[in-house]
């Protein structure tokens, strides 16, 4: 039985200050008055709580359950209330508070029911290695990465050792030490589930040779077993998992590559011991050997702590005072953190628990300048050169100390132990560590902040195109629609025009909807005629005004001008022509269709009435036309004069057909009314005099008494005062009779 | 003579042949963005905050490599960034052009006070990186994970129950700081060498 051991560079031979804790045996801790168990005691992503707050838990129940891969569930640790879902200060060197699920101990600790695997050696591998899952366990050395994902390996990776590592280099940690003492058995059946789950060439203990009971405790559990017990020596960090594999087989793990691509596999002695109470009781992590140590308290030794249980209780039942302490440190001396609260509860990864006096370990020693003595590299186990990272990660050049593998820093501490110039070597490695880590967070947050983006910009541009498109498809089907009407418009004037020259009043034969649509068209066509001629009519006049002003200014430009002018005029003319022309032949539509067009031909009146306005308004702009013209001595006078007598007349007629069937249509109501009701119509009668007669008397008053109309509105005033004398008369008749 | 004329037409046909290998790997091999531009928008931080005055950071890094702008707009960025920046164009270094107020080292994200909020939806559309959640009518919060804290969302509400407030510290995202120095005893630090 001789192993080759292989001896790793570097490394420190600190005081082990173990004896203190040694020689008495594991104390089964009080249960706690209050349990704090945090959901996050492992690598990985915290565990979902799974039990409301007023809930009854048993002992071994699962509180929360993994959530995701890297994970584990918890287990309540004693049968008890949950009384709060909340953040407690937990084991993290930040300092902040972390989820905890708070559980009122109810003093029974009553099991959940719970058996071991029988003949686990007939499962399938996959079930036992969910049952170690399922049971919570996390590496108990002091890292908490979840067992299971150790041991579910690929089915192609083939373990050549399986090693236990029960170095336990780090100064006053025995509680592994006592495990093996007392429990070598247990352990050395959880190892061999494990070796039966891997189906390593070889199994290896490794121990250092400080702990000469533990050594033989192991001899004697693995008498007749393939297991071998390897002893290394005493050197800090050996226990590093790297260093043991380096020391025990001679082969290196790859920087960033895990033991299993070199065929190792490497477990805590607190795992093996767990996987066994798993898998032969059932029993979930809920406890583990603490050592509680340090000259502040009085009864040194190990203590099978439930989990959640707050350091401050397990002080106390230590006899911990903690006035004394200098300060509480969870883990070793040399990788463990100081918590800052005494509530912090103990968790799966607390192998030591650490109260020194003030005099045992003082304040740190202010941080003098680097000498380059050259001290941490002699010592550096990983053959780092940490003077250099130290440089870096001062000046935060990230990138060279990234070149200078601080990634491979296994943050041991045995720099910072060496270094004369009290360097916090270690704390400055983590430094740099975190930014690089932050950076890269910070980068792919980025990343995924351009990728959001840039989709949203994506989804945005397709968003617009599909309404640009939608609003081309709507523009598109309004343009037919109008293209459509216009085609139809263009097609029907030539056939209303015809109709228009062979007959007036014989267009019953053209049918009603081509009959409305030529009415229809036809008054549009009128009224953009009316607007051509309007503007053709302000061309000409503006330069004529502009004629007036050369002609003051004695420009030299005024024939041109003059031509012009005509030509303007001849265009003004020809669109009135046209205007009139259309006017006319929408009148003699609407005239000849008078059944088919209800507005207008039920209500003749209008039709007059709009005609004689027209033919008014005419004729006051063939007047005004004629004025001016007389006025500018222009040499159409006559033609005007000509024109504005014509139009006089149209207007006159049309007034006069007006005013005919005005009275007829007075006559009709007046029948109709006076054979409803005689006095009613006797009634309106005399009022219409009576209104008629003021009005005239009213128009008599605003006249002077010289004005040639005078008489005339005199006697109207006069006829109509009679009128009214008459008709209320008649009234008056009716009424009595 | 002949000599002359058959080395006049070995290197005509060799600049012909090499000619055509070239312009075929030109086209075959022809990158459709400019990878300068790429190189810079990899630099930037991404929180399409506007504030270098460009409407994003690609529009800004495109400006930058095409010498349209200086490199040291970039105020989420910070002087990290713009030394990143120098040293990718062989630029020198020049300070942040910005106030020192409107330097904020800080990780900042937008808390929307769901209290006060009416649903207005006008957030949503201001966000850059879709990370407000909410319908109108209907209560809006930010997806903490997505905010880059680039406070576009902060004036278009119409009732202000946006702020802008430092990014929660977690376990996850907490790094250890950095020791202060020579003269000063380290905080956290366990003196391993004093243990008698």
């Amino acid at each position: 039985m001789s192993r080759r051991i292989w001896d790793f560079p570097g490394g420190i031979h600190p005081a082990q200050n173990k004896q203190q804790s040694v020689h008495t045996a594991i104390v089964r801790a009080d249960i706690p008055a209050e349990l704090v168990i945090p959901t996050q005691q492992h690598i990985g992503a915290p565990s979902k709580p799974c039990v409301a707050v007023g809930d009854r838990v048993l002992k071994g129940q699962v509180v929360a359950t993994a959530s995701g891969f890297v994970s584990v569930p918890v287990h309540a640790s004693t049968s008890g209330i949950v009384t709060a879902i909340e953040t407690r200060p937990v084991q993290h060197p930040s300092q902040i508070n972390g989820p905890c699920i708070i559980v009122k101990p109810d003093g029974n600790d009553e099991w959940i029911e719970h058996a071991g695997i029988k003949d686990y050696q007939s499962k399938e591998r996959s079930d036992i290695v969910a049952a170690i899952r399922q049971a919570g366990i996390a590496g108990m050395g002091g890292a908490g990465f979840p067992t299971a994902i150790k041991l579910g390996l690929h089915p192609e990776t083939k373990i050549e050792q399986l090693i236990l590592n029960s170095v336990e280099c780090e100064p006053y940690i025995t509680s592994d030490d006592k495990l093996i003492q007392e429990r070598a058995d247990e352990i050395v059946a959880g190892l061999q589930i494990m070796q039966w789950l891997v189906n390593p060439a070889e199994t290896i203990i490794g121990i250092e040779d400080n702990k000469p009971d533990a050594i033989a405790a192991l001899h004697k559990a693995t008498k007749d077993t393939n297991i071998e017990v390897a002893v290394v020596p005493t050197k800090y960090p050996s226990g590093g998992e790297k260093q043991l594999i380096y020391m025990l087989t001679g082969k290196e793990v790859a920087s960033g590559g895990l033991p299993s691509d070199i065929g190792v596999l490497c477990q805590n002695t607190g795992s093996a011991y767990a996987i066994n109470r798993a898998i032969h009781f059932g029993e979930p992590l809920i406890s583990r050997i603490t050592t509680v140590t340090g000259d502040a308290v009085s009864h040194k030794g190990n203590y099978e702590v439930l989990l959640g249980t707050p350091v401050n209780a397990l002080l106390a039942q230590a006899g911990a005072s903690t006035d004394n302490a200098s300060r509480l440190i969870m883990g070793g001396p040399m990788m463990g953190f100081s918590i800052h609260d005494s509530q912090v509860p103990v968790v799966k990864i607390t192998n030591c628990l650490l109260a020194p006096t003030k005099k045992e370990i003082a304040p740190p020693a202010p941080e003098q300048p680097c000498i380059r003595c050259g001290s941490c590299e002699q010592a550096c186990p990983v053959s780092l050169l940490p003077q250099q990272l130290f440089w870096f990660s001062k000046a935060n050049e990230l990138e060279k100390a990234q070149h200078f593998n601080l990634a491979d820093c296994i943050e041991c501490g045995a720099c910072s132990y060496v270094c004369p110039s009290n360097i916090p070597l270690v704390q400055y490695f983590r430094y740099g560590k975190g930014q690089i880590k932050k950076q890269q967070a910070e980068t792919e947050k980025a990343d995924r902040a351009r990728e959001r983006f840039e989709s949203r910009q994506a989804r945005l541009e397709k968003e617009d195109r599909e309404k640009e498109a939608k609003r081309k498809a709507r523009a598109e089907a309004a343009a037919k629609k109008q293209a459509a009407k216009k085609a139809a418009a263009a097609a029907s004037p030539a056939s209303s025009e015809g109709d228009q020259t062979a007959t007036a009043g014989s267009s019953s034969t053209t049918n009603n909807a081509s009959g409305s649509t030529d009415t229809q068209n036809s008054a549009d066509r009128t009224t953009a005629l009316k607007s051509a001629w309007a503007s053709a009519t302000k061309r000409w006049k503006d330069t004529e005004k502009a004629l007036k002003i050369a002609e003051g200014n004695g420009g030299d430009q005024l024939e041109a001008f003059q031509k012009k002018i005509e030509q303007l005029k001849a265009k003004a003319d020809k669109a009135k022509a046209l205007y009139d022309e259309a006017k006319s032949s929408t009148a003699s539509i609407i005239s000849a269709e008078p059944s088919k067009k209800p507005s207008d031909a039920n209500d003749p009146m209008s039709i007059l009435k709009k005609e004689s306005a027209e033919d008014f308004a005419a004729w006051k702009a063939a007047q005004k036309l004629s004025l001016e013209a007389e006025e500018n001595q222009s040499d159409d006078l006559a033609t005007l004069r000509q024109q504005e007598a014509v139009l006089k007349q149209k207007s006159n007629a049309s007034k006069a057909a007006m005013k005919e069937a005005r009275a007829k249509e007075k006559e009709q109501m007046q029948a109709k009314k006076s054979a409803e009701d005689p006095t009613k119509q006797l009634k309106l009668d005399a009022a219409i005099t009576r209104t008629k007669a003021k009005k005239a008397l009213k128009a008599l008053e605003s006249l002077v008494p010289d004005h040639a109309s005078y008489a005339i509105l005199n006697t109207a005033y006069e006829k109509a005062l009679a009128a009214a004398d008459v008709a209320e008369a008649a009234l008056k008749a009716a009424e009595e009779a | 003579m002949t000599e002359n004329i058959s080395a006049i037409i070995s290197l005509v046909a060799l600049a012909l042949i090499f000619g055509s290998v070239l312009g075929y790997a030109a086209i075959k091999f022809a990158t459709d963005d400019d990878p300068v531009a790429d190189q810079i928008d990899a630099l930037l931080p991404q929180t399409q905050c506007g504030q270098c005055g460009h409407p994003g950071c690609r529009p800004y890094a495109e400006a930058v490599a095409n010498d349209e702008d200086e490199i040291n707009k970039c105020i989420p960025g910070g002087e990290d960034t713009i030394q990143a920046m120098a040293d990718l164009l062989g630029k020198d270094f020049i300070p942040l052009d910005a106030d020192e107020s409107d330097v904020n080292d800080t990780p900042v994200v937008a808390y929307i006070r769901e209290d006060e909020c009416i649903g207005c939806t006008k957030c949503i559309q201001a966000c850059p990186m879709d990370a407000i959640l909410g319908a109108a009518k209907q209560m809006h919060t930010v997806i903490v994970d997505e905010c880059t804290g680039c406070d576009l969302c902060v004036e278009p509400c119409p009732v202000d129950c946006i702020d802008i407030i430092p990014e929660k510290q977690t376990q996850q995202s907490w790094a250890w700081p950095q020791p202060n120095g020579a003269g000063i005893s380290p905080g956290q630090l366990i003196p391993v060498r004093n243990i008698a």
